[in-house]
């Protein structure tokens, strides 16, 4: 097996605050890996390095084997990065069908007839078929969320960056998310997911970070982490109090 | 998945034929004008057409890949000065000039852009406007235009357009015609494309647009030295009609970019029927106001003033949002398949209740 994704002493701060302090890990092909950590960590941050958004302050990012730390957001995009984002950020006024059409044929690189195709069977996966011809900005959280599922799968990654996608779901919704994401594992997309709602976590990943002022604090099998001390103090405390 | 092809995606509907059936009527009953209309009438339409393709130049500019420029009467003034440089130094003819000033304009624009770039938002718009500036004080340093009190085009040329005023008048008509057409077409072609799909992306959400895979630098320059190119030859074809130029009239702030940001922000900024609304407005409230004097400059505000609180998406963007109208066919429906229809559409809601609740 070869990584996919590797980080390598990855580091950013922001004067005082630190959101990536040392970063490494590797993620291997057709991995799906699991991030948890407190609020304010860094998860989002080092979701951010690697997908260019922000460039880091020293490291290095591989992606495939070669270094992608100086390429732009979107030529990692097109080289196989997608993420969707945390607090969402659809194309308001086009539909629904047409951010995924986005993704399509700027990330994918596909056009006309395939890239319709792509897009609507993306819509039908996503379970958004409904409202493919809503305008996106009217859409709830809850279906701007999915929508950020569906871009992101609509530029064909080979890595996909999930950010709390999970959040706010009722049981059945969070079930339904679950199977399409183990169905986009399953056709070889290596994952990186970072979730509190934990269980919705732990039906899909392979293999768990924690992360905590930036730093990678633990990594192990999911249970192995969970059951941890360390994360049962730092982790779930936090949670408790919040 | 949608193996079965259950769904299509369409991009014309009744409303984008219909429109496209009407603006063929008037595309010709206008290409016939030199027999229906009198001479004064054909210059104020000459004078319409060229306005309704600055403006959607600059809404394309602004609207779409999010550069407003206030400067844009530097590739209009560009423009004007290409024709007279060209047709009275290399001998070109009027009509060669105005695409040659249009590959000027894109030539200049590329510098321009490399600099500007590196400005955002407000710094933006006032670096335009210093760059037009720079335009203006360049232009009157040629004393061989005239410098700063500017130059007639000789009467051969202006010969040579036509022999008769009439089929003079009634050409450059067509020509002013025809660049509202051209304007237009490319517009709608650049929309439909796919780099049309990025840039409207680009339009709604910056972040978002790169995170997908779109060159957002390289989106803007192209649409920055494309919008000179074809302001730059609207330009040429404006000072073709006057027939006199001068730094002041070609590089006017009022004229080439005040107006024109009226006539996009009332008809609707970032869509395509929005600029050809807006010129029709602004040259009816002209026509209608002009003999008030000062007191039409004061209504055009207010104007602007009530539709930016009332319809801040301007007048189309009010009538889009209440009846979802689309006259250019630039949104891509999905609809079920044909041999679908009648029952079907009740399937379509059902089939996927289930996940939506």
């Amino acid at each position: 097996m070869t990584a996919v994704l590797e980080l390598k002493d990855l580091s950013k701060s922001y004067g005082a605050i630190v959101v990536a302090d040392a970063l490494s890990y590797a993620l291997e092909d057709g991995e799906a890996l699991g991030v948890i950590g407190p609020n304010g960590a860094g998860k989002t941050s080092m979701f951010n390095l690697i997908t260019g958004t922000v460039q880091a302050q020293s490291g290095d990012v591989y992606f495939k084997g070669q270094p992608i730390t100086g390429l732009s957001a979107a030529a990692r995009c097109r080289a196989g990065i997608a993420r969707s984002f945390q607090i969402p950020q659809p194309f308001g006024a086009m539909s629904v069908f047409e951010n995924v059409l986005v993704a399509a044929t700027q990330g994918a690189g596909e056009s006309g007839h395939g890239a319709n195709e792509l897009c609507l069977d993306i819509l039908e996966q996503t379970g958004l078929m409904a409202r493919a011809n809503a305008p996106a900005g009217g859409l709830t959280l809850l279906e701007r969320k999915r929508l950020e599922l569906a871009r992101a799968l609509g530029a064909r990654p080979s890595l996909l960056l999930l950010d709390e996608i999970a959040g706010g779901l009722t049981e059945q919704e969070c079930r339904s998310l679950i199977a399409t994401i183990n169905d986009v594992r399953a056709s070889g997309v290596s994952i990186i997911w970072i979730e509190h709602v934990v269980h919705a976590l732990l039906a899909v990943v392979d293999r768990l970070i924690v992360i905590d002022f930036g730093r990678k604090i633990a990594e192990g099998q999911p249970e192995e982490i969970m059951a941890s001390r360390e994360v049962q103090e730092i982790y779930l405390g936090i949670e408790a109090g919040a | 998945m949608n193996t079965t092809g259950q769904y299509t995606v369409v991009r014309f509907t009744p409303a984008s034929r219909i429109a496209a059936a009407v603006a063929i009527v008037i595309l010709i009953a206008l290409a016939l004008a030199p027999w229906w209309a009198g001479r004064a009438d054909m210059r104020l339409l000459s004078e319409l057409f060229l306005y309704m393709a600055l403006a959607s130049l600059w809404n394309l500019l602004a609207g779409y890949a999010g550069l407003v420029s206030v400067g844009q009467q530097a590739f209009v003034g560009f423009g004007g000065y290409c024709l007279f440089a060209f047709t009275m130094f290399l001998g070109l003819s009027p009509m060669a000039a105005i695409p040659v000033a249009g590959l000027a304009g894109a030539l200049i624009a590329v510098p321009v852009a490399v600099l500007i770039f590196r400005l955002r938002g407000a710094y933006f718009a006032i670096g335009t406007w210093v760059i037009a500036e720079v335009f203006r004080l360049g232009a009157a340093q040629v004393s061989a235009l005239g410098g700063g009190s500017g130059t007639s085009l000789p009467v051969s040329i202006v010969r040579s357009i036509a022999d008769s005023r009439a089929m003079r008048e009634a050409t450059t008509y067509w020509m002013a015609l025809g660049m509202v057409v051209v304007v237009l077409a490319l517009v709608c072609v650049l929309l439909r494309s796919r780099r049309g799909v990025a840039l409207t992306a680009i339009r709604d959400n910056e972040l978002a647009s790169q995170s997908l895979g779109i060159d957002i630098w390289r989106a803007k320059f192209f649409v920055y030295v494309v919008t000179a190119a074809l302001t730059a030859s609207v330009g040429a074809l404006i000072f073709l009609q006057k027939l006199r130029i001068s730094p002041d009239a070609a590089f006017s702030v009022n004229d080439w970019t005040a107006f024109v940001i009226f006539i996009v922000v009332i008809g609707g900024i970032g869509t395509i029927e929005g600029p050809i609304i807006g010129t029709i407005i602004f040259f009816l409230l002209r026509e209608t106001l002009a003999d008030l004097g000062a007191v039409y400059l004061m209504i055009l505000g207010l104007v602007a003033i009530v539709i930016m609180l009332r319809a801040p998406k301007g007048i189309w963007g009010f009538v889009r949002e209440r009846t979802g109208l689309d006259l250019f066919a630039l949104t891509r429906r999905v609809v079920e398949r044909r041999p679908a229809a009648g029952q079907n559409t009740e399937n379509k809601e059902n089939a996927h209740e289930p996940q939506a609740t």
